[in-house]
């Protein structure tokens, strides 16, 4: 159940921000997970909402945009989706492919109103 | 209401002390290996016949995690090579910062190879870095031949797949050509071991690779 260490990492890069912006209400946090990245969508929201609820922070919410595997094609170099584990070229059939994303772990913005 | 990008890792702090990690081992000509499995997969007795076949004043040395107790330093402590205990106290994985401190005091230039046996779990410990030159995954046949699919992103980021425990392979169902070709769906190019801690099969081949990346690192040694 690492997902709670992850939460406390997501909410310290907001914390971080908002001391970077005295008087900004944080509403939403934008993070990618990759579905390599071993980490469980609904077991981070779980852990984030925990923290957050009772904090200065409330009500922020976590907004989590899953994100697939991608592979390249090193044949006709198209980028494609990977599905069931399936490495191979869906246009040209080529089985050398290679490992474009899918493990991100990444804060990707933060909604806020200023006052 | 505005929004702000903010392109960032999430465990960038840990990343970051994996980096400084990795770069004193990288001056020192250290191997790093971080062994990761489900609990009971095998890796601590793997590391006791791993330390058993060093000859005295090898320069290798052990972290090893758990969530409670020192049994398992004790176990390895037996060899002769410097040994310390992580105990994370519930925390299901190791991070680069308990390496960090962990590893206070110790003197790294009497070293070329380094153990890190990770807390016995298959999800949490893929995310976090330990500035490991690589993950090794044990994967013991009395688990499923399934689980590379299962647990899809600790068989991608090792680069090594250990099965252990061969010599039970006669008594359960596991199916050794399943598991290479599910590890190898996960992870197209992944490198295999087979091999029985109890029988010492499969041992040799084991210490070969690691010799292997060591002689690889002492050549790229910066310092």
């Amino acid at each position: 159940m690492h997902e709670l260490s992850i939460a406390n990492s997501i909410l310290d890069a907001v914390r971080a921000e908002a001391g970077r912006r005295p008087g900004a209400r944080f509403r939403k946090v934008g993070v990618r997970v990759g579905e390599l990245a071993g980490v469980e969508p609904e077991a981070l929201s779980f852990c984030f909402d925990s923290l957050v609820r009772g904090t200065e922070l409330e009500p922020l919410a976590l907004e989590i945009e899953s994100c697939p595997r991608r592979q390249r094609c090193s044949k006709c170099d198209r980028t494609f989706q990977v599905v069931d584990f399936e490495v191979t070229c869906p246009g040209c059939g080529a089985t050398d492919t290679q490992f474009m994303s899918g493990t991100e772990l990444e804060m990707a913005y933060l909604e806020l109103e200023e006052t | 209401m505005s929004r702000v990008p903010l392109e960032k890792k999430v465990l960038s702090e840990n990343d970051r002390i994996a980096g400084e990690l990795r770069t004193r081992w990288r001056e020192h000509g250290i191997s790093c290996f971080n062994l990761i499995s489900s609990p009971g997969a095998g890796k601590t007795t793997l590391l006791e016949r791993t330390l058993e076949g060093f000859p005295r004043g090898e320069r290798v040395a052990v972290l090893t995690g758990d969530i409670q107790t020192d049994n398992d330093a004790r176990r390895l402590a037996r060899f002769g090579f410097p040994v310390r205990q992580i105990t994370t106290g519930g925390a299901c994985h190791l991070d680069a910062r308990m390496v960090e401190r962990a590893l206070a005091n110790w003197r790294l230039a009497e070293l070329d190879l380094l153990l890190i046996e990770n807390v016995g779990n298959l999800v949490c410990p893929a995310s976090y870095d330990l500035g490991e030159a690589a993950k090794i995954v044990v994967l013991s046949v009395t688990e499923g031949d399934d689980k590379p699919l299962k647990y899809p992103a600790i068989f991608f980021r090792a680069e090594l797949l250990v099965l252990s425990k061969i010599d039970l392979l006669p008594y359960v169902p596991f199916n050794l050509t399943s598991a290479r070709e599910n590890a190898l769906r996960v992870h197209p190019g992944m490198e295999i071991l087979e091999l029985s801690s109890t029988t010492g099969e499969g041992l040799g081949d084991w210490r070969c690779w690691l010799e292997a990346r060591r002689r690889a690192a002492r050549a790229a040694r910066t310092g």
